[in-house]
């Protein structure tokens, strides 16, 4: 396991969509992924969907993470899922929110293609443990 | 899990090559990872990358954290497309030693490109040891190559031989330096300024930029005294040293030109990108273009096989029980590391004695066709009259 440590490793994209000014949480989890051995691609904040699409696709991450508190998840999120379909990049792409999402918006985010979502207390282990189980075979 | 990966699965890489020929960024960056994670079948597809490459500059940057790296990259790529070329920029960063993890924050200073595919921006963390990284990066910059992007930009942390390798890997290295980086001893210790084809100076608007300035001519010119023809003071582009090509063997007529950049504003770039197309005049009219490419063939072929050698022995010590049973048998004095070499070599050198026969028997027999060595031979053939 030393020397040959040059095994698939899980790629994730932390991403911040839209106009959240404050990015800590997205910071303590690409840390904590980091520590689980992921390899974390940040890429900051006011991403717009086409951004973090692109993003996905040209780092050909396993893992999506979108963090957001704006309140606008309903619009920007279902536009990156969009994205992600148009390269034939959804299907194999596990995407997780991050955020408040108020209970009634889930149903249309999870329709739209998002495995799961984080609110409010989630414990970082839970998400870690999360994306062990269902990063995609590839 | 699903059917679209399936595909690049075993056999489909053929398809995956064609995508990727056809200009297909999601196969672009599914050969990467394939490279990057050492997948089965990751060798046929970079053997088959290589007929498709050749057209791209290959540029590596690399300097200190914190040097304007990631920005300067990100302002030549706006100019490079501005020009109507496409670029593919690789970005390293290191990962942890201990859970292999790694934050890959270079992106977030790649802001000009954004929503242009045709910057194809890949972050790859320094995943593999011994080699691994340089040989990852390699493959991968062939990938742009047949790809077909114009410019290959490496961007890299200069803190070790690793990181040496990697820019090695790139045609034309430039180097920055930030502005009071350090006294004139530190420009004289061995490390990544020996290796540059360019220096700038970023953040040029800073307290202290010109005594750097200053400091590198210096450091410069003293190289140019040592060094075998002293082809003078022309410096500046370098051009003028074109003729003489007496040492055209390594890059020794070639006097690194300093730029001075602010790379957060995009002072300097064009003066940045003149330097980078004279050295590359350089390299094309002294033949050294093709000298390059024939060591960095060589090197490629000595880490491939150091890499396979390696893996073989690590099997091999698996096999008879592993390396800490071994290692016991040191620390309770029956034996010692040297001896544990000679004999678990032993026989590998015998191997290799036959086989080095093989080599030259279907060297001599060429076109003949039938053994397995042939592949290496015919790839060895085709690095001769390199593009």
């Amino acid at each position: 396991m030393s020397t040959e440590q040059e095994e698939a490793s899980i790629r994730c994209l932390v991403a911040k969509v839209g106009l959240d000014g404050h990015d800590r949480g997205a910071h303590v989890i690409s840390r904590a992924f980091r520590d689980a051995g992921f390899e974390v691609i940040y890429s900051g904040l006011h991403n717009a969907p086409e951004e973090i699409v692109q993003a996905a696709v040209q780092e050909d991450v396993d893992v999506l993470g979108i963090s957001i508190l704006s309140g606008a998840h309903d619009t920007l999120v279902p536009k990156i899922m969009d994205g992600l379909a148009e390269y034939g990049a959804k299907e194999d792409t596990l995407v997780l929110v991050g955020g408040v999402i108020p209970e009634e918006d889930r149903p249309a985010l999870e329709s739209a293609g998002v495995a799961q979502i984080f609110g409010p207390g989630t414990s970082i282990e839970e998400t870690i443990s999360f994306v062990r189980e269902n990063a995609p075979e590839r | 899990m699903s059917g679209a990966s399936d595909a690049a699965g075993a056999g489909g890489h053929e398809e995956l090559l064609e995508d990727l020929l056809a200009g297909e960024h999601r196969a672009l960056a599914r050969v990467i990872s394939k490279i990057e994670d050492r997948a089965p079948g990751y060798r046929d597809l970079v053997s088959d990358l290589y007929a498709h490459t050749g057209g791209a500059d290959v540029i590596g940057i690399t300097g200190s954290p914190g040097a304007g790296k990631s920005t300067l990259v990100d302002k030549l790529a706006e100019t490079y497309r501005d020009r109507g070329e496409t670029v593919g920029i690789i970005a390293i960063d290191p990962s942890s030693p201990f859970t292999g993890g790694a934050v890959l924050g270079d992106r977030i200073r790649m802001a000009s490109t954004v929503g242009d595919m045709d910057v194809f921006v890949r972050s790859m963390s320094a995943r593999g040891t011994l080699g691994g990284l340089s040989t990852a990066t390699a493959d991968a910059v062939k990938a742009m190559d047949a790809f077909g992007k114009d410019k290959v930009i490496i961007e890299t942390v200069g803190a070790g031989q690793n990181e040496i390798d990697i820019v090695r890997t790139a045609d034309t290295v430039a180097v920055l330096v930030p502005p009071g980086s350090g006294d004139d001893i530190q420009t004289l210790k061995a490390g990544i300024l020996e290796i540059a084809d360019v220096f700038v100076v970023n953040k040029a608007d800073r307290d202290g930029a010109d005594r750097t300035v200053q400091e590198l001519e210096e450091m410069i010119h003293l190289g140019e005294g040592t060094s075998t023809g002293g082809t003078g003071h022309h410096g500046v582009d370098g051009m003028a040293a074109a003729e003489t090509t007496t040492d055209a063997a390594d890059t020794g007529n070639w006097s690194p030109p300093i730029v001075e950049t602010v790379a957060t504003t995009g002072e300097g770039i064009e003066a940045f990108l003149e330097e980078l197309a004279a050295h590359r005049g350089f390299l094309e009219s002294t033949g050294t273009r093709t000298e390059l490419a024939r060591k960095r063939h060589a090197e490629e072929i000595r880490t491939l096989l150091r890499a396979d050698v390696n893996s073989l022995l690590e099997a091999e010590l698996e096999r008879t029980g592993g390396i800490d049973a071994l290692a016991d048998a040191v620390r309770t004095g029956e034996t010692d590391p040297y001896s544990i070499a000679d004999a678990v070599l032993e026989p590998l050198e015998a191997c290799l004695a036959e086989v080095d026969l093989n080599l030259e028997r279907s060297s001599e027999t060429e076109g003949g066709g039938g053994s397995e060595r042939d592949i290496s031979n015919s790839t060895l053939g085709r690095d001769d009259p390199s593009q």
